[in-house]
């Protein structure tokens, strides 16, 4: 604190309370703070432009609409678009090197 | 949009030094500059982030930057408020068993004076003590200290407050509890340690001896120099009990040196001097410290005090309040008691959900071995909460709890001063309205002016002799 100063018991409780706090995760507890706040996860933000272009298609994203598939599977664990690459489906996506051009070879995966 | 607000709280300013003490919480901290700035231009009305910081930068010439990271500081300590975000502080709830840690063993009903005012015999009385025993037994108050010990599971150490009726016209089992409850607490590996309240009129160098021997505080009700003692502390055949008490009161402050002696002073209709009466048990007489208290009375009474009086006690108060402040700023103790107890519970910053530990670690008990709330409520058959012998009655406690408790008062809801108040006695309140759980409103004012003299007192110490305030470090309850 560099404004307010401490003086009773109490006041110097709250002071170490805040200082615990701010030590901890931040992100979620105290919402935007001065600096710009970037969140993990594409759930928490909304892409204009990611799904469809300015002409209504796909051929002109800024990423290929293929990045949605490796998005969810690589940055974030959201099973039900994706299969479980960890211990049902490890190889469903070894046919495939680049998504724009080898998606047609990902691996059905049967649940 | 973020838009501020200000918080509960209560500003003050001492020793050229701006202070706010927050509430609900009772932490009490020194603001600068800018921390003060950014309150008063919250003090008109809720602004915008943008506003707020704009004004005060533009104001006081200060970066916005650093108006910000105030903000947030003042944000954190709950000083400032964001208005989008209601925080709400559910009331926590009383622990199921609260460890009794203050036993008043009420010795005796009987009394030798009959002073007028008297909570237990006189006209706004709520003891029913009719057929009921009027000494305790030797049975009864080994039962209590048993009882005691056994509900006291958790603390290192414990009390028993010897009370009366006069507590001396019951010293042999006084001396018996003392020696057995040694015993008892030894075995136990507690604390133990002791205290009374009496009227002076029976000691005799014998029991002071024994008080001092056995490091047994004493408090002595008196109600200062002869003629406002003698108005209404009188005998059955309406004589003083000035002269009485006069060399026995001198015999204990020579003879008893463990312990600090105290004077508890009723203030009434006839003795509100309070310089007058300060003067002469300090300093004419020698006790340690004295305390006040305005009489609990219904309003209309003779010995009651009216408003113009109250004004005039405040100012009195204020005054020598101002005398404690100069003894403390030399690191010397004043015996002003009540500056002391506010200050105590200033430095702690506590935040009570009760007035008191009336029921919750303290009880009193009655010569036939009823628990009462506290000494105040012993013999009341109305508020009877159990007996030593078969225990509290838990779901009348726990009615005579929330009935007391501060989130049951709406009328205290908006007071900056309930972190100490909590309303007020019971015992008081249930004298002036029938109910131990409606706040003291007739004290209201009272309340806030004095906790408001305190607060100044305690930022001058704090800012010029922060050392002094460390002699209340040490919390009460253990």
């Amino acid at each position: 604190m560099n404004h307010i100063r401490a003086i009773n018991r109490k006041a110097r409780r709250i002071e170490e309370h805040v200082a615990e706090s701010e030590g901890d995760i931040l992100a979620l507890q105290q919402g935007p703070g001065p600096k710009p706040h970037i969140p993990m996860g594409c759930s928490l933000v909304f892409y204009p432009g990611w799904e469809v272009d300015s002409a209504g298609g796909t051929a002109g994203l800024c990423q290929p609409v293929e990045r949605d598939l490796f998005d969810c599977y690589v940055t974030c664990f959201w099973p039900a678009h994706v299969p479980d690459h960890l211990n049902n489906a490890p190889d469903w996506t070894s046919k495939c090197a680049t998504g724009t051009k080898d998606w047609r070879n990902i691996d059905i995966v049967f649940p | 949009m973020t838009t501020y607000a200000l918080a509960e709280s209560h500003r003050f300013h001492a020793a050229a030094a701006d202070f706010l003490y927050l509430v609900p919480s009772g932490g009490i901290f020194s603001l600068d500059q800018l921390s003060a700035a950014i309150l008063d231009a919250l003090a008109p009305g809720p602004l915008s982030r943008e506003q707020l910081i704009g004004r005060v930068s533009q104001r006081i010439a200060c970066p916005p930057v650093e108006v910000a990271s105030c903000v947030h500081e003042l944000c954190q300590v709950r000083a400032i408020r964001d208005v989008a975000t209601t925080v709400v502080d559910s009331p926590q709830a009383l622990p199921d068993h609260f460890p009794l840690q203050t036993l008043v063993l009420n010795v005796t009903n009987q009394c030798n004076l009959s002073c007028q005012y008297c909570y237990e015999f006189g006209e706004d009385k709520i003891a029913t003590p009719e057929g009921k025993k009027k000494f305790m037994d030797v049975e009864t108050a080994q039962s209590s200290v048993d009882y005691l010990l056994a509900q006291s599971e958790g603390r290192r150490s414990v009390h028993i407050t010897f009370f009366g009726g006069e507590t001396l016209m019951n010293f042999p089992l006084l001396r018996h509890v003392v020696d057995y409850s040694r015993e008892q607490a030894g075995r136990k590996g507690v604390n133990i340690d002791f205290s009374l309240t009496t009227n002076a009129t029976l000691l005799t160098p014998a029991i002071i001896d024994f008080l001092a021997e056995n490091h047994v505080g004493v408090t002595v009700s008196i109600d200062g120099p002869k003629e406002m003692n003698d108005k209404f502390r009188v005998f059955s055949n309406g004589r003083g009990s000035y002269e009485i008490m006069e060399p026995k009161i001198r015999e204990l402050l020579a003879r008893h040196h463990t312990r600090p002696i105290a004077a508890r002073v009723t203030l009434t209709s006839h003795a509100m001097d309070v310089f007058k009466i300060y003067r002469h048990l300090k300093h004419a007489l020698g006790f340690h410290e004295v305390g006040f208290a305005p009489v609990t009375t219904s309003p209309d009474r003779l010995y009651s005090i009216n408003e113009p009086g109250m004004h005039q006690v405040f100012a009195q108060f204020g005054e020598l309040a101002e005398e404690y402040l100069q003894f403390a700023l030399r690191g010397e103790l004043h015996g002003f008691s009540n500056v002391s107890d506010t200050l105590a519970e200033l430095h702690q910053g506590v935040n009570k959900s009760h007035p008191c530990g009336a029921a919750l670690g303290l009880v009193g008990v009655g010569p036939s071995g009823d628990i009462a709330p506290c000494h105040r409520f012993v013999d009341s058959d109305e508020h009877v909460l159990g007996n030593v012998a078969t225990g509290i009655d838990r779901q009348k406690q726990s009615a005579f709890l929330n009935r007391g408790n501060i989130q049951s008062k709406h009328a205290c809801h908006t007071c900056w001063a309930r972190p100490l108040c909590a309303g007020g006695c019971h015992h008081e309140a249930f004298v002036r309205y029938g109910d131990t759980g409606h706040p003291n409103l007739h004290y209201c004012d009272w309340i806030r002016g004095w906790t408001h003299t305190c607060l100044e007192i305690y930022g001058v110490l704090a800012e010029q002799n922060p050392s002094f305030l460390e002699y209340f470090a040490e919390r009460k309850a253990q």
